[in-house]
């Protein structure tokens, strides 16, 4: 046992045998008689509770008045205005030196006043001047103090009493005291309950003579030390088994920093589209320019921006080359879904391929609680000989449904790289309402025509990010508890299985 | 296009001098036109929105339009040294110089945005009448003596631009949208522009385009089977009027100068499927049949997160933007040294450049959760971004693990104990990697190593420098290792 619980063992046994002797006591007065520290006795006899039926309890509230602070210290050294007569010498003092000669000075100096006890010649030259007016004083309040700190209250008169609570010398406190009789199992010496089986006692057999507390199922048991995956990370990880599920490939998307070409031009989207915007692109200023392209095929997508052909009108303008070289943080994986879509096309043969990729892109855009300059996009196509719109919606269908979203609606929407293009809508069932959950479209000849694939290989591609529905399934609403250093560890320590389909 | 007698044709010239500023100009003209409140806001609204979008805020296309009743042609676009310009603008009583309104225009709100476009040229943009009145001074502001109201009759519209063919596309559709509104509707009066060469044409060239396209095509394209007539019908709907040629082999579609966004068959394809309703499509999956691969880098990644969590440490996930500081200057490094990519014009410190290192993202992790009990374990598994030439763009990704033991005391240990483990689960035996003893700045002299696996060095194990611990706000020892994980590959 410690050190406390031998002495608390001490004490009990010490109120056991007053308990034997009186039959009964009650812990305020026995911590006056004993002058003992009354919580102290309280602890001993809740663990004399806590071994069942030795004893009884009764609680009991009462009022008490206490000394505060202020009124320890005037019970220990002497009222404000006590002090301050006895700071004053024979031949008095200025006023204004006595006040900073004693703690509480004005408190005091009007009390003594009041009291008589000294007198003020407002006349004299160097300023006001204090002198005793009386030979000899009695500390009153002092001595009422000290009728407090030894539980002798009742020798003071209510008038007393309320002018030191005025002066915030004593306050009323509660006391919860207990009312201890004998019990029914009483006896007196204890014996405490073991908690806990251990291996000595398995071995010498001493349990068999040991009583055994019952384990108390009410409360949590002991969290074990682990690790924890990221919240975002595991929905991330849980959206790549779908895709691996549907038999879908992941792309190489380990790169940022993409040029204007394979992010914008290769898409077909126009060189002076505002999404390719300072204030909507990251720019990079090192390494400004991309210096390596496949120059062939970058002659193809010039001529189709700048005067048509594959089918198209074009988009009449001048083709810089120096606007598609310019690097940038890329604005979405499909930059990569072109690269890889290029590779496909220089193949001997085409292969109908499916590809995926979740990584991360960043727009420049106004940031608020739903908007970081990072986020993570969530990215499938299919390229296939004879793909229709019928099909693209196919695919969305089957990728929400292991989702666990089965009621899905299109609307028409624009894209510079996709015709026809669709929002994808669901239906909320707590919202009650559709809400957008993504976006896809079937890519433009213009885009795929100049890489090389076959005229009648289409491509279908989907999108969503990886943020929202995390954040839609565990109700979060500001996106900086999810990503980056703003995040709180107990929520991601907390966080249960990612389990998209529930 | 109304037909009019050639002497009473009105004609804009341009002068060469525009060259060197906004060389291109069309004009037409909407008569007897009537004007309510509602469609003068919405015809203030459509330029607005033109100007925003295509005109690329002003800088490609401009707009005016002018009370053609109070000016004459032929008009004279030119451009002008800014002293020799002065007329009273829109809106203002008296008259000003170029210079002038330059300077009055800076303080203006909505106006001050657009002056960087012609400021600084050595001639500025006008547009004139016979007489020298000034409709406009293109992109800025139009002259205060054309200005339209609710009682004008006859409209001139003149677009100003860098890009002729957006300038056509502008005017074609103010004129197709308003001329509804003409005493003789959608009818407009041209305007003859003449080229400084001496050439000219006619404005607005509302050009028709047909485009032969195959109903069996589209059917196959969305995944439809109706007929030809029922597509031919569907188009027209959509306002693309189509009629059946070839023995119903083919549709003939007619494009209006309004639906300038049709490059290409596949847009008639996608108003057709708009017509029919994409919800009214059936949705069936190809049978495309691949077997799927995972990328090496992310298998691998997930493989070793389960096994750091499992370890007892905690993932993190923090931003790839950061400042300069916290690559080089808050880990004792000069910057200059450091191989990163820097952004152009960052609207904060935030977006200064892309880390280089994963310590400082987890290292302001810990700090906004210094109140959690310690010890804090945590790591992240995440691209670093690092300049390299041998890239088309000139920067590559790779893939680190960075791992930080926060407590009272540096437990050194932990993180050497967590390295041991990674390597392994990784199948590195002990004499396949050790640690050479190593000075760095961001770490405590005497308590940082280089680790070399197989001859390769692939990162830093350590005990952090007490300045570093400080710049990053944070109060206890630290220890932590990054490593590049691609040479487990």
């Amino acid at each position: 046992m410690t050190v406390c619980e031998e002495a608390m063992a001490e004490l009990s046994e010490k109120l056991l045998t007053i308990l034997s002797e009186r039959n009964e006591f009650d812990t305020l007065d026995l911590s006056i008689e004993l002058q003992f520290d009354h919580q102290r006795l309280v602890g001993a006899v809740k663990s004399l509770q806590s071994l069942g039926d030795v004893i009884t309890c009764e609680q009991r509230n009462s009022k008490q008045w206490e000394l505060t602070d202020e009124g320890k210290e005037i019970a220990e050294k002497g009222s404000h205005e006590a002090l301050i007569y006895e700071s004053i010498p024979l031949e008095g003092i200025n006023q204004n030196e006595l006040l900073g000669r004693v703690p509480n000075g004005k408190v005091g100096f009007s009390k003594a006043m009041s009291l008589g006890w000294i007198q003020i010649d407002k006349a004299a030259k160097d300023g006001p001047r204090v002198t005793k007016k009386v030979e000899a004083i009695e500390d009153g309040v002092k001595e009422i103090c000290q009728l407090v700190k030894n539980f002798q209250i009742d020798k003071i008169t209510d008038q007393q009493k309320n002018e030191c609570k005025k002066r915030k010398l004593i306050s009323e406190v509660k006391i919860v005291s207990y009312f201890v009789k004998k019990g029914t199992d009483f006896k007196t010496s204890v014996s405490k309950q073991e908690i806990e089986l251990t291996a000595d006692m398995i071995a010498s057999g001493s349990w068999k003579d040991k009583s055994f507390k019952p384990y108390n199922f009410n409360a949590l048991g002991l969290p074990p030390a682990s690790g924890h995956l990221h919240p975002l990370l595991k929905v991330r990880t849980q959206f790549r088994q779908i895709f691996l599920e549907m038999g879908f490939s992941e792309m190489p998307t380990n790169n940022y920093v993409e040029s204007s070409f394979w992010n914008f031009d290769a898409l077909f989207q126009p060189q002076q589209h505002p999404a390719r915007d300072a204030h909507d692109t990251f720019f990079i200023a090192e390494p400004e320019e991309a210096h390596e392209f496949p120059m062939d095929y970058l002659e193809k997508v010039k001529t189709v921006h700048s005067i048509g052909g594959y089918g198209s009108q074009g988009y009449k303008y001048d083709w810089k080359l120096k606007e598609a070289a310019k690097n940038i943080m890329r604005t979405h994986t499909t930059g990569v879904s072109a690269r890889m879509l290029y590779q496909l096309a220089q193949k001997e043969k085409f292969t109908p391929s499916k590809y995926f990729s979740i990584d991360r892109v960043f727009r420049n855009e106004t940031l608020d609680a739903t908007h970081l300059a990072e986020f993570h996009q969530i990215e499938g196509l299919v390229a296939d000989y004879g793909l229709t719109l019928g099909n693209l919606m196919g695919y969305i269908e089957q990728f929400f449904k292991k989702y666990g979203i089965k009621k899905l609606r299109f609307k028409p929407a624009y894209n510079p790289y996709t015709e026809p293009s669709m929002e994808i809508f669901s239906y909320h069932e707590g919202l009650k309402k559709w809400v957008e959950v993504g976006n896809s479209g079937v890519f433009r000849p213009e885009m795929l025509l100049p890489m090389g694939l076959p005229k009648n290989v289409s491509v279908i591609a989907w999108g969503l990010s990886l943020e929202r529905p995390t954040m839609i399934k565990y109700g979060i609403s500001n996106i900086r508890e999810l990503f980056g250093p703003k995040v709180n560890l107990q929520k991601i320590y907390d966080n249960p299985l990612c389990r998209l389909d529930k | 296009m109304i037909e009019l007698p050639a002497n009473s044709i009105n004609q804009m010239i341009i002068h060469p001098s525009t060259a060197a500023v906004r060389p291109f100009a069309v004009a037409a003209i909407l008569r007897d036109i009537t004007f309510t409140q509602e469609r003068y806001q919405s015809f203030i609204d459509l330029q607005d929105k033109l100007h925003q979008n295509i005109g690329r805020q002003r800088s490609i296309v401009a707009i005016g339009t002018h009370d053609l009743d109070t000016i004459q042609g032929p008009f004279h676009y030119e451009a002008l040294p800014p002293k020799d310009i002065c007329f009273k603008p829109l809106n203002h009583k008296k008259e000003y110089t170029a210079i002038e309104l330059m300077e009055l225009f800076s303080t203006d709100s909505h106006l001050k945005h657009y002056l960087h476009i012609i400021q600084d040229k050595p001639v500025y943009p006008i547009i004139k009448d016979c007489n020298n009145v000034v409709l406009s001074m293109p992109p800025i502001i139009n002259g205060d003596h054309t200005k339209i109201t609710l009682k004008t009759k006859n409209v001139f519209v003149e677009c100003t631009a860098t890009d002729l063919n957006k300038a056509k596309i502008v005017l074609d559709t103010i004129v197709c949208m308003f001329s509804q509104y003409c005493a003789a509707p959608y009818r407009v009066e041209g305007v003859k522009v003449v080229s400084p060469d001496g050439s000219y044409l006619m404005h607005p060239e509302l050009p028709y385009r047909k485009e032969i396209v195959s109903p069996k095509e589209i059917n196959k394209s969305i995944g439809i089977s109706e007929d030809a007539s029922s597509i031919a019908s569907l188009l027209t709907r959509m306002c693309l009027p189509s009629v059946i040629i070839d023995n119903g082999q083919s549709l003939e579609v007619e494009i209006p100068p309004t639906r300038h966004d049709v490059l290409h068959a596949c847009d008639i394809i996608e108003d057709v499927a708009i017509a029919f309703g994409y919800n009214n499509v059936n949705r069936t999956i190809s049978d495309t049949n691949c077997v799927a691969e995972q990328f090496p880098v992310n298998k691998l990644t997930d493989l070793l997160r389960e096994v750091i969590a499992a370890a007892g440490f905690t993932e993190c996930l923090t931003f790839a933007l950061c400042s300069r500081e916290d690559v080089a200057d808050k880990l004792g490094k000069n910057i200059k040294d450091i191989p990163a990519v820097h952004i152009a014009n960052p609207k904060t410190l935030e977006f200064q450049v892309a880390r280089t290192t994963l310590l400082p993202g987890i290292l302001k992790t810990v700090a906004c959760n210094k109140k959690m009990p310690l010890p804090l374990k945590l790591f992240e598994i995440s691209d670093v971004i690092l300049l390299d030439k041998t890239k088309d763009v000139g920067a590559r990704n790779q893939r680190h693990m960075c791992a930080v033991y926060y407590n009272k005391v540096a437990g050194f240990e932990v993180i050497h104990g967590l390295f041991d483990r990674t390597m392994q689960v990784l199948e590195v035996p002990n004499n396949d990697y050790k640690f050479i003893p190593v000075d760095d700045a961001a770490f405590f002299p005497g308590q940082c190593a280089d680790i070399m696996v197989r001859g390769q060095n692939i990162g830093k194990l350590g005990v952090l420098h007490p300045d570093v611990i400080t710049k990053f706000d944070l109060n206890m020892p630290c220890s932590v290792f990054e490593i590049d994980i691609e040479p487990f590959l």
